[in-house]
């Protein structure tokens, strides 16, 4: 328990000691720790911002979703009327062509039987004229009944 | 125990252990002409080691993932800092105010550790290595040395009255002192002043006389258990063991303790000099 110079030497180096550690230890490590909570809250508020970014791009995205199947709905739907009608068209294209058809044949046989007619007028009135010939058995002057003979062609 | 041919008795051996290495020997309580050597060898060295330490850890620190050690050191700057926010109510004071505590803190820590060491072993080192001729005694802890304590404790009255005056400036210290607690009617002065300087005086005695005298004791405890030990019989070995043993384990606690204290009292007496009555 004596005193003597020691506590003097004690007391300088004392004030060395924290001048040292003011100097090169304190700075840097606190340095150290600012620049950590820096990272941190840093971190962590891209973290809530990549959050918020997610949250409304995968809105988006259901959006987008929802328009694209709505959009299919409405073309399948189109396309689905579209058949229809294109069937309907081709029903009545294919009527009206019958029609035609037909109503064509029925015109080119009445043009047949009106010729088959007139053929048949022709002959008959050949034929008639012949049969006169012989029952005359002589030659009748066909000039002098064109008359009749027209008349005949008209009555068959 | 003791590696001497002629085995001195207790009483010997307690008084070698407690002699300090000087340039002479001390004749009367204060004497200052005279220098412990073994004190200042190992409180400077144990400063060195703990600052040179720090210092590798402060020049490596990243703000990125922190190494163990790194994590470690860390953790002291963090508390430190947090309590001398709390008890140093002035930022610039404590760009100065909480290194220095941490640093109290592990210097302290590291010289009373120095307790740890077998009480004979520095000695068996030197008289293996034939050193003992020239250091004839030896004393390792410097906190056991009230001139360590004291030493430090007197630095911390220094910073009280440097903050006092910076924080109140001459005028208001010097109110204070006479007009605090008491009353500033000037027959009250004389009060003032006594109760003052014994306030500061005691602090600073207090401060440095804790920590010795626990330093202090635990060493003669482990030369008192080392003593037994020297019994050379086997109750005294088997005791030398298990005394030995608890009592170390008891000492971590205290020596941290005391480290722990001495810094948290340096951060409140300065703390106080920032603060009017």
């Amino acid at each position: 328990m004596n005193l003597n110079a020691t506590f003097i030497a004690q007391m300088v180096v004392f004030f060395i000691l924290g001048w040292f550690t003011m100097k090169f230890v304190w700075p840097p490590l606190m340095k150290a720790l600012d620049d950590r909570a820096k990272k941190i809250a840093e971190g962590l508020e891209a973290a809530e911002a990549g959050k918020l970014a997610l949250e409304s791009s995968s809105r988006q995205a259901g959006d987008e979703i929802t328009k694209a199947r709505s959009r299919a709905a409405e073309i399948i739907a189109q396309a689905e009327k579209r058949s229809v009608q294109m069937i309907e068209e081709a029903k009545l294209a294919a009527r009206d062509e019958g029609g035609r058809e037909k109503a064509a044949a029925k015109a080119e046989i009445e043009q047949e039987t009106a010729r088959a007619r007139e053929a048949l007028r022709d002959q008959v009135a050949a034929l008639a004229v012949a049969g006169a010939e012989k029952i005359l058995r002589r030659e009748v002057n066909p000039a002098a009944h064109t008359e009749l003979l027209s008349q005949l062609k008209k009555e068959i | 125990m003791a590696a001497s041919t002629e085995a001195p008795n207790a009483s010997e051996y307690i008084v070698h252990h407690l002699t300090h290495l000087t340039n002479k020997a001390q004749k009367s309580v204060i004497d200052l002409t005279v220098v412990n050597f073994d004190t200042l060898f190992w409180s400077v060295l144990m400063g060195a080691i703990g600052c040179f330490v720090m210092w590798r850890v402060a020049r490596a620190a990243t703000a990125g993932v922190p190494g163990r050690f790194q994590a470690l050191v860390e953790l002291l700057v963090e508390f430190v800092n947090d309590q001398s926010k709390n008890i140093v109510n002035n930022e610039e004071s404590r760009k100065f105010v909480a290194p220095l505590a941490m640093t109290v803190f592990v210097w302290v820590a590291l010289m009373n550790s120095l307790d740890f060491l077998p009480v004979d072993l520095p000695a068996m080192i030197l008289g293996v290595t034939g050193l003992d001729h020239v250091i004839h005694a030896h004393r390792i802890v410097p906190t056991a040395d009230l001139n360590g304590t004291i030493g430090m404790s007197l630095g911390v009255l220094v910073l009280m009255l440097y903050y006092n005056i910076k924080i109140k400036h001459l005028g208001g210290f010097v109110h204070e002192l006479f007009c605090a607690p008491f009353g500033s009617h000037p027959l009250l002065w004389p009060f003032n002043l006594l109760l003052n300087l014994i306030e500061f005086a005691a602090k600073s005695v207090s401060l440095g006389m804790r920590l010795f005298g626990n330093m202090y004791a635990g060493e003669l405890i482990f030369m008192l258990i080392a003593l037994l030990g020297a019994t050379a019989t086997w109750w005294g070995f088997g005791m030398h063991m298990v005394v030995g043993t608890i009592w170390a384990i008891f000492h971590i606690l205290i020596v941290l303790l005391q480290a722990f204290i001495f810094m948290m009292l340096t951060l409140v007496y300065i703390g106080q000099a920032h603060e009017g009555h």
